[in-house]
């Protein structure tokens, strides 16, 4: 056990750093002039010589990159040339948002999956069945932006029961939530239709097998089998699917922020790519893939919980 | 002959609807997508105008077609590179073995830490948003999900008899890898293309609807559905039919690849 923490640690670790390499190579060596960039093509040589200094371009490479990742380690992502202040205090602003929608993504998402999942397999081959596949194949199909819109046709400009987007903050819980609504239902929706199809056929797996057939013989009822028996042994395969469908949780906050004007970090992204404010943009492609990384590690660490017999095997 | 999967059929029926509009407009559009005609503006479904005209009076029809044909440009140029790209790592990795093939599936996790979003972003952010940037950011995270592919297929093929019989008579990995490693990867490699083309013009859409792919005048789906949001009261229509195109192109390409895979792979044919 000690050994495959250790060996997951220093893997989890590695990638991180080489994910930080690549994000300041693309953000830094790429050909392109980043003072050109902020200051825009009619800038003076001077005033361009000037900010290249201040941003630290005529250092070496490496002595940036170092330096960029010994301050981020500290929390100091530098300073955002559009609004003025340290990203940490942008970041920290606008994390609450993006966390309590990717959490209240990721919950309905496992909510309808799993009981969309298991309530089809159990009903295997019925009609049920079949419209759950449909819809679920659909849901892969549709982008979770024009499923935003269709959701604010009909909720906001026809029926007028919620806010078609923006947010007044969170000093008002109820109008809070009420933003929120139709941001989290087109996030989950479509990721739970790979989710859905994973825990069903899992399921069905699971249902072939004789201690199913054992449980079910010796009287406990149907529900008891699937919720007891059948969900906790079809959880290997879905919780890698969850793992996985993390970065696409991720990169849908950054989507639905912008769909519905919401001040989170995905829409923070957006602005500063406009105001070509390169410091913010990095910290946060930095932050979201470290995201992403730290998820999967987190399921690498589940599978053992879940599955015992794994950390022989590894 | 055995039955074809329903998936395949309905696939491939979507597929060739879609395909074969876009190929229809690289001749014909009922007008012009581009033109613009101010003061016939929101029109309805007519004759001339089949499903109406946007805030700018462009005829609609003719902007699904164009963005038809952009989208399944974007989508192959896009799995053409990476899956070239990957499916030569791939090989590479599977042929040497060794430290390389672990140097190439380390890098290949490595892509998977970056969404094609976050990819299109930082180039976004360093050269300005384009149509181009867009593809590289789609070719990129091709790369890792191919050369996945390649190397587990190829490694069971490096298994067999003939592989042995071709190295015993003196081939180099290299041309054993070319004649007769990649021939035989092909149907798994084909079949991951077709469901990766369905997650490229999904791609392409959200990255244009963003603003970080196709760039004005060019025809969209994502970029008409982000100019509809903004006229969500005035008309409503305009916010439906490109989102449909999408679905129906990414529906066609998925329910093809995994009709294909059933078709090309018995051992994976479950029970539906």
């Amino acid at each position: 056990m000690g050994y495959f923490l250790f060996r997951r640690t220093v893997g989890f670790l590695l990638t991180l750093l080489a994910v930080s390499v690549v994000v300041f190579a693309v953000m830094n060596v790429l050909p392109g002039d980043p003072a050109l960039t902020i200051l825009g093509l009619d800038a003076t040589d001077d005033a361009l010589a000037a900010l290249r200094e201040q941003l630290g371009l005529n250092d070496p490479l490496l002595t940036r990159y170092f330096s960029w990742i010994w301050n981020a380690l500290q929390g100091d992502f530098g300073t955002s040339h559009s609004f003025r202040v340290p990203v940490a205090t942008l970041i920290g602003e606008r994390l609450p948002m993006t966390i309590s929608l990717a959490i209240s993504g990721m919950v309905l998402t496992l909510i309808v999956a799993l009981t969309l999942g298991i309530g089809a397999a159990a009903r295997h081959r019925s009609f049920g069945d079949w419209g759950v596949m449909f819809l679920s194949q659909l849901g892969i199909a549709i982008p979770a932006f024009w499923l935003s819109i269709l959701l604010v046709l009909l909720f906001a400009v026809k029926l007028r029961w919620l806010p078609p987007g923006g947010f007044s903050g969170w000093s008002d819980p109820v109008a809070a939530m009420r933003s929120l609504i139709l941001p989290t239902v087109a996030l989950a929706l479509v990721q739970s239709a790979v989710l859905t199809r994973v825990t069903r056929s899992s399921a069905l797996e699971i249902m072939r097998q004789d201690f199913v057939r054992t449980a079910r013989a010796s009287g406990l009822s149907h529900r008891r089998v699937l919720w007891r028996h059948v969900l906790p042994n079809a959880l290997v395969p879905i919780v890698t699917i969850v793992g996985m469908q993390f970065a696409a949780l991720v990169t849908g906050t950054i989507v639905i922020e912008n769909v519905f004007y919401l001040p989170g970090l995905g829409r923070l992204i957006f602005q500063s790519i406009s105001n070509r404010d390169l410091p913010t943009v990095q910290a946060l492609v930095m932050l979201f893939a470290a995201i992403v990384v730290t998820a999967n590690f987190i399921v690498d660490l589940l599978y053992v919980v879940i599955d015992p017999r794994l950390k022989v095997r590894r | 002959m055995t039955r074809l999967p329903t998936n395949l059929i309905l696939g491939a029926i979507l597929v060739a609807l879609v395909v074969g509009t876009a190929a229809l407009s690289l001749v014909w559009t009922p007008h012009d997508p581009t033109l613009m005609n101010i003061r016939g503006k929101f029109a309805d479904p007519s004759d001339t105008y089949w499903l109406g005209t946007d805030q700018l009076g462009r005829d609609v029809v003719s902007q699904l077609m164009a963005a038809a044909r952009n989208s399944m440009a974007v989508a192959l140029i896009a799995v053409m590179i990476g899956g070239s790209i990957g499916v030569s790592l791939g090989l590479l990795a599977s042929a040497i073995g060794g430290w390389v093939e672990d140097g190439v599936m380390r890098l290949a996790d490595l892509g998977f830490a970056f969404p094609a979003l976050l990819f299109a972003i930082m180039l976004a952010a360093v050269f300005g948003p384009s149509l181009s940037n867009a593809v590289m950011a789609i070719a990129f995270i091709n790369i890792p999900i191919f050369a996945r592919v390649a190397r587990a297929s190829a490694n069971q093929i490096w298994t067999r008899d003939f592989v042995s019989a071709a190295r015993a008579a003196g081939m180099s990995r290299f041309a054993i890898s070319r004649d007769h490693i990649l021939p035989n990867i092909l149907a798994p490699v084909i079949v991951q293309a077709t469901i990766e083309f369905a997650v490229a013009i999904l791609a392409e859409a959200a990255l244009s609807y963003l603003g970080l792919g196709a760039q004005p005048p060019a025809s969209s789906w994502g970029r008409m559905l982000s100019e509809a949001q903004t006229l969500m009261y005035l008309a409503p229509q305009l916010a439906i039919y490109p989102g449909l195109c999408i679905v129906t192109a990414v529906l066609g390409f998925g329910l093809l690849g995994d009709g294909l895979r059933d078709v090309t792979d018995p051992r994976l044919v479950r029970e539906r």
